[in-house]
């Protein structure tokens, strides 16, 4: 092998390895503060790619409809839980998060696909959407059972995976698409070659990552997350509202998973069902993190972003195999260093 | 009704075991009140379900408001506040940060200055502001865990054993702050092993044996009790600590 190959792997590896990072970012976040392990990660950045794509496309994508519907679901499910004690001013902030908003973005969405929309536009369309879908799905599907065992959390999680996937195939079909590049253009440095894409996947990926520190050391609502991470009573006790904590957490998931998918898109074609096995890679490095550890989780996503590089120059058949693999040596260690410990109760 | 606090007929069971059983109580403004009894008499399992942690049977109202349909949250917000046992710091976090989440529900500017209130009670935390709470000792723990709960303006502070496991002269220092509370403003119902200290400074006190409160009344009242006295007090000197 040569240099330039190796550079060109490796440069390929840390790119996709990005979009690892922040899907594993993710998914410690949402464990870490929900006890959640989300399956439908993949989902959101399906969602997100192909909202984006149809968009870009001129096509309506069926993503608005179903954040309108399932709004709708989580205001029912804020009425029935406060039907005791109704007052207006709860019904109507819970009318206008779930049910108005959702509304407005779809008829916006109905707009702007009949005309093309420009490239931001689409994008942050597709990013509300989808944002809409992971708030709305925390309420209706892991809300009500926030108090179980986190094997009943990870049930109802690969329950609202393969729901999301088969609407994913009725949205979009099972054709792949494509989408517009978010930065055209391309420059060489010496034997590497920069596309503007690669370059927007690094640059928002390490905006995010710079933003979520920030986040979480600075403001209010970061830390708060944080302690409900760390001691869930003890972030009852001080105010904190665990529901909120729950939400912030799928927002930020969803998000983040969507820009992913935009940020492939360009890149790669996506089916309806190609999320699974990326989010799949972030979640192999949120694993080496323990689902605990952001800083080891990145690094792992670069390793997982890079193996993979290499081998699918080498035994591109393998690929998945060997990028699954790297999770045994590590589960293996882990095994070894920590002592057995039940699940705890809370 | 006056009382700040007040609890009628309350029972608390874990499944099908009563742990708490037909108690009521009240605490009124500006008021020491102080449960004691001997390890497993339900005193932890009452706070936690007026803190709304466990379910509870019966009525609870606080500050002329029936608690029956609200979250800790919410309770928190209306000025209930709860130091644990088990104290739940965010350990992972520095004292300040423990501090500032304490005071989620405040308006931030008064957040600002209820900080210093904290630190002008606990100077020892002051100093270990960047410290990570998992690294401080108990008796800075206990104190961190006040001054958290202090941070959320409660008008009812609930302390579940404040003493437990810290040093005496530790303890000498939180019995003088609880009294500082009163002085401010702030009631508090104090859970205690130790009941010689908490008698001492307590205004009401009750005596829990095994779910019920078997007798009420003033705390000078009740120090002075024979069966109390030979209970609770009988084996211990001046000062010394009942566990």
């Amino acid at each position: 092998m040569n240099t330039t190959i190796m550079l060109f792997l490796v440069q390929d590896g840390i790119t996709n390895g990005a979009i690892y990072a922040l899907l594993g970012l993710a998914l410690v976040l949402v464990f870490a503060v929900t006890r959640v392990i989300l399956i439908p990660q993949g989902e959101f950045v399906t969602y997100g790619a192909l909202t984006y794509a149809s968009l870009a496309a001129g096509q309506m994508p069926g993503t608005a409809k179903l954040a309108l519907a399932l709004g709708i679901g989580a205001f029912a499910f804020d009425l029935f839980v406060a039907r005791k004690a109704l007052h207006g001013r709860l019904v109507v902030r819970s009318l206008l998060t779930n049910v108005v908003l959702p509304a407005i973005v779809l008829a916006l969405t109905v707009y702007f696909a009949a005309q093309k929309p420009p490239v931001a536009v689409s994008i942050a369309l597709s990013l509300v959407i989808v944002a809409m879908i992971g708030v709305y799905l925390y309420r209706i599907a892991f809300q009500p059972l926030a108090h179980t065992s986190v094997l009943v959390l990870l049930i109802a999680s690969v329950g609202v995976h393969l729901a999301l996937q088969g609407l994913g195939l009725l949205f979009f079909g099972a054709e792949g698409q494509r989408g517009p590049a978010v930065l055209s253009g391309a420059f060489t440095a010496g034997a590497l070659r920069f596309t503007g894409q690669s370059l927007t996947v690094y640059g928002i990926t390490i905006a995010f990552i710079v933003g979520l520190w920030l986040f979480f050391g600075l403001t209010l609502y970061g830390k708060a997350l944080r302690a409900t991470a760390v001691n869930r009573l003890g972030a009852r006790l001080a105010g904190i509202r665990t529901t909120l904590s729950g939400q912030i957490a799928f927002l930020l998931a969803s998000v983040i998973g969507a820009l992913s998918g935009i940020m492939i898109v360009p890149i790669t074609t996506l089916y309806y069902d190609s999320g699974f096995l990326i989010g799949l890679k972030g979640f192999v490095a949120a694993i080496i993190g323990g689902l605990v550890s952001y800083p080891l989780t990145a690094v792992a996503a670069l390793v997982v972003g890079i193996v993979e590089a290499f081998s699918s120059f080498y035994a591109s058949n393998y690929k998945e195999v060997i990028v699954f693999m790297l999770l045994i040596p590590v589960l293996l260690l882990r095994s070894l260093a920590a002592p057995a410990v039940e699940e705890e109760k809370d | 009704m006056s009382a700040l606090l007040s609890v009628t007929d309350a029972h608390v069971a874990y499944g099908k075991v009563e742990a708490v059983r037909s108690v009521s109580l009240e605490v009124g403004a500006n008021e020491i009140v102080t449960i004691v009894g001997a390890n497993g008499a339900g005193k932890t399992t009452l706070l936690s379900a007026i803190m709304g942690i466990l379910p509870l049977k019966g009525r609870v109202s606080f500050a002329g408001q029936d608690l029956a349909r609200l979250d800790i949250e919410d309770r928190v917000a209306m000025g209930l506040g709860l130091v644990p046992e088990h104290r739940e710091l965010f350990v992972t976090m520095n004292v300040e940060d423990n501090l500032e989440l304490g005071a989620f529900r405040i308006e931030r500017s008064r957040a600002k200055s209820s900080i210093e209130r904290v630190y002008a009670l606990f100077p020892r935390l002051k100093e270990r502001r960047k410290q990570l709470a998992g690294t401080l000792s108990g008796g800075e723990q206990q104190m961190l865990a006040m001054g958290r709960a202090l941070m959320g303006e409660p008008k009812l502070l609930m302390l579940d054993e404040p003493s437990l496991g810290l040093a005496p002269i530790i303890v000498a220092d939180i019995f003088r702050i609880v009294t500082e509370l009163r002085a401010s403003g702030v009631s508090v119902l104090l859970v205690e092993q130790n009941a010689q200290a908490a008698l001492k400074i307590a205004d009401q006190a009750y005596v829990m044996e095994l779910g019920e409160f078997v007798l009420s009344g003033k705390a000078s009242d009740i120090a002075a009790n024979e069966r109390v006295a030979a209970s609770y007090l009988g084996f211990q000197h001046e000062g010394a600590s009942a566990i």
